[in-house]
């Protein structure tokens, strides 16, 4: 890791550019994408920056060939990313399966914007969570990360990196154009800091008959193109060498399994959440920018001798439902709070309302963060 | 007694033991003029990298050939091909598809990259119907010919020049042969690996099983012996007028240029942002 990709300092910066510089800290070489509000400043500081690096930033005819040469880029063995907003990932999503098919690592970010459709693209909302753990077709996992601050722009979008990396997936950054747009403090460390993680390949000269190179639940080594791997990749149901077999359920079901197993059986290390709900009787579980509206109403109702506490999802994908439980069991009431009209809200009722009494506060115009004074009143309403 | 082992066995993946091509298909041909090419040229398997996309000509390279192959999403092989060139540009990056991926689904793709003279090599293997899918019509199927989604013939003009129109776009070689002109093909297949550039060969591949012989056209031979009569050498065609040309399938050496190469412009400007000169 070299200076020229770890900018040290402390700087005035924005979410996006924060991404950009984070995902050159965590050794991005590749990227492709296609203009579109909110995320255009991270293409643009990719843009700029890779080239100084080594890297390249590629403007492609559409979202579909951006996603398609980032999977192509990271068979080459670059690590890859693609950055864009709701209606690109909607045009991503076939080959977003791709990537998870043939266990491609690469990064994919998502700075969401007002939808469904064209909608309002300078305005945050928490619309597309279910689109990034479905949006492909088929049963599949996924990975995603949601960032509440320019700082966590720059940090989670090097955790992002070393997911892909690891467990060979796509990872999605879910952001949105409040949180890409707003100017905070970003500190970036020196590299020495910064853990970056690169994928395991089969050892150079290993005979290609013998290689492994998917369907393992413990992530088999990918066997990138020009080393002499004879790699055949194919997203079309295959073993474990990577033949195609389009006759035997059984290795249909393998093939589901595998994909799927890979991630969850790593859940416990994926699973990131901010925990703050000690002797709590309510608890606040939000994501995202709108945790900062929950941290700021949980700290003035505990001003107020209102026991209230926080549950900070990091992880969205795969769904942290133990960590749901585990809060549940000690709260008596559960407050979603989402800029949306409740997406990940049945995930974490189903979760939480065996042991607690779980409602839904959308912000009063969805679009807006929840006034934190909307939240308070409804903090009083469910402790009368 | 020694087993005979065909010279270009080498090539294919030691687990393939069979193709799944059709008794009579043309992809036979290209595979061979693919191989013929690439032992011509003294190169081996591991100089490339191949990617398909999905129909009967994906499978050309998938898995059969013994090197790093990767068989993509429907239309796309070309996008996923820029990653691939990008990220190793010292390797040879060769898409095998047919006519409706490359020009159908992912036309979009097909152009944009020979406007970007990118070099790789892209062989679209036309035969004018969607095989795979049992005999639909495709944008290459001629006018009025009855197909399984067009029982009373196609309504749609045809893509009589699919050549032509990447050449437009920009490519810097282009050819186009048929599968009864396997050694011309085997020649131009060698060019455009060697070109610095995009380049593109069009090859007219018979169907006879939801072609011919749903069309009327016939067997694999008969299909064969059509292309041979339609087939005029471009400068035969200078000769003909345009009423004579009706119906003949212009093969050759279509276009050998240079323009500006993107992984050269690429390369200048990764000095240039790295402070050094162009």
């Amino acid at each position: 890791m070299n200076d020229k990709r770890v900018r040290k300092g402390r700087y005035f910066m924005m979410g996006n550019v924060a991404c950009a510089e984070g995902a050159i800290a965590a050794g991005v070489e590749f990227s492709a994408g296609y203009p579109i509000t909110p995320a255009t400043e991270i293409a643009n500081q990719l843009a700029e920056r890779l080239p100084q690096v080594g890297g390249a930033f590629f403007q492609m005819e559409d979202e579909i060939s951006a996603i398609a040469a980032v999977v192509g880029a990271s068979w080459a063995g670059k690590k890859s990313m693609t950055v864009t907003s709701g209606p690109g990932i909607s045009l991503m999503s076939e080959n977003i399966g791709f990537a998870i098919g043939v266990e491609t690592p690469c990064v994919i970010v998502n700075v969401q914007r007002g939808a469904p459709s064209t909608g309002m693209p300078t305005i945050g909302i928490q619309g597309d969570m279910v689109q990034a753990k479905h949006c492909s077709h088929g049963d599949y996992e996924i990975i995603a990360l949601c960032p509440s601050s320019p700082q966590e722009m720059f940090d989670l979008t090097v955790t992002a990196f070393n997911y892909a990396e690891t467990y060979r997936t796509p990872v999605f950054i879910l952001s949105d154009a409040f949180v890409g747009h707003m100017r905070e403090e970003v500190t970036i460390p020196e590299p020495e800091k910064i853990k970056t993680v690169y994928r395991k390949i089969p050892k150079e000269g290993t005979d290609p008959q013998t290689i492994k190179g998917f369907l393992s639940e413990d992530v088999a080594p990918m066997p990138i193109f020009g080393r002499g791997f004879k790699a055949h990749v194919t997203s079309s149901c295959h073993d474990e060498v990577g033949k195609r077999n389009l006759i035997d359920i059984s290795a249909l079901d393998n093939y589901i399994r595998k994909l799927s197993n890979k991630i969850l059986k790593h859940k416990e290390e994926i699973t990131l959440v901010e925990r703050d709900y000690e002797g709590a009787e309510v608890v606040l579980v939000s994501y995202g920018g709108v945790a900062r509206a929950a941290a700021t109403a949980a700290s003035r109702a505990r001003e107020e001798g209102l026991p209230v506490g926080t549950l900070r999802l990091i992880t969205a994908w795969p769904f942290p439902g133990e960590e749901v439980e585990k809060m549940a069991k000690k709260a008596k009431h559960v407050i979603v709070l989402e800029n949306n009209l409740g997406q990940m809200y049945p995930y974490i009722k189903a979760e939480a309302a065996h042991d607690a009494e779980v409602s839904f506060l959308a912000p009063k115009l969805i679009g807006e963060i929840q006034d934190p004074d909307d939240i308070l009143q409804k903090i009083r309403e469910v402790v009368k | 007694m020694s087993e005979i082992v065909h010279p270009l066995h080498r090539f294919i993946r030691p687990s393939v033991t069979h193709t799944t091509f059709c008794p009579g298909c043309g992809d036979g041909i290209v595979v061979q003029s693919i191989l013929r090419a690439i032992d011509g040229l003294g190169m081996t398997m591991d100089d490339f990298v191949f990617v398909s996309g999905i129909g009967c000509a994906a499978w050309i390279p998938s898995p059969m050939f013994n090197t790093d192959i990767l068989h993509t999403t429907h239309g796309r092989p070309i996008a996923f091909a820029f990653g691939v060139k990008m990220g190793l540009p010292e390797k040879k990056v060769m898409v095998v598809s047919g006519d409706g991926d490359l020009v159908a689904i992912g036309g979009n793709h097909l152009i944009q990259n020979a406007r970007r003279n990118i070099e790789m090599t892209v062989l679209c293997i036309n035969n004018g119907i969607y095989g795979m899918t049992g005999g639909q019509a495709a944008p290459t199927t001629p006018l009025g010919v009855k197909t399984t989604t067009t029982p009373y013939g196609t309504v749609e003009n045809s893509f009589a020049d699919i050549s032509g129109l990447v050449i437009a776009a920009g490519a810097t070689f282009v050819a186009r042969w048929t599968a009864a002109h396997p050694r011309q093909l085997t020649l131009s297949i060698k060019k455009a690996i060697q070109k610095k550039g995009f380049s593109f060969i069009e090859v007219f591949s018979q169907c006879p099983v939801q072609f011919g012989r749903k069309t009327g056209l016939g067997s694999a031979v008969q299909m064969m012996e059509d292309y041979k009569k339609r087939a005029v050498t471009l400068k035969e065609a200078e000769k003909l007028s345009p009423e004579e040309l009706k119906g003949r399938v212009v093969v050759g050496e279509l276009l050998d240029i240079e323009k500006p190469q993107m992984l050269e412009e690429v390369k200048k400007m990764k000095n240039k942002a790295a402070g050094g000169d162009e």
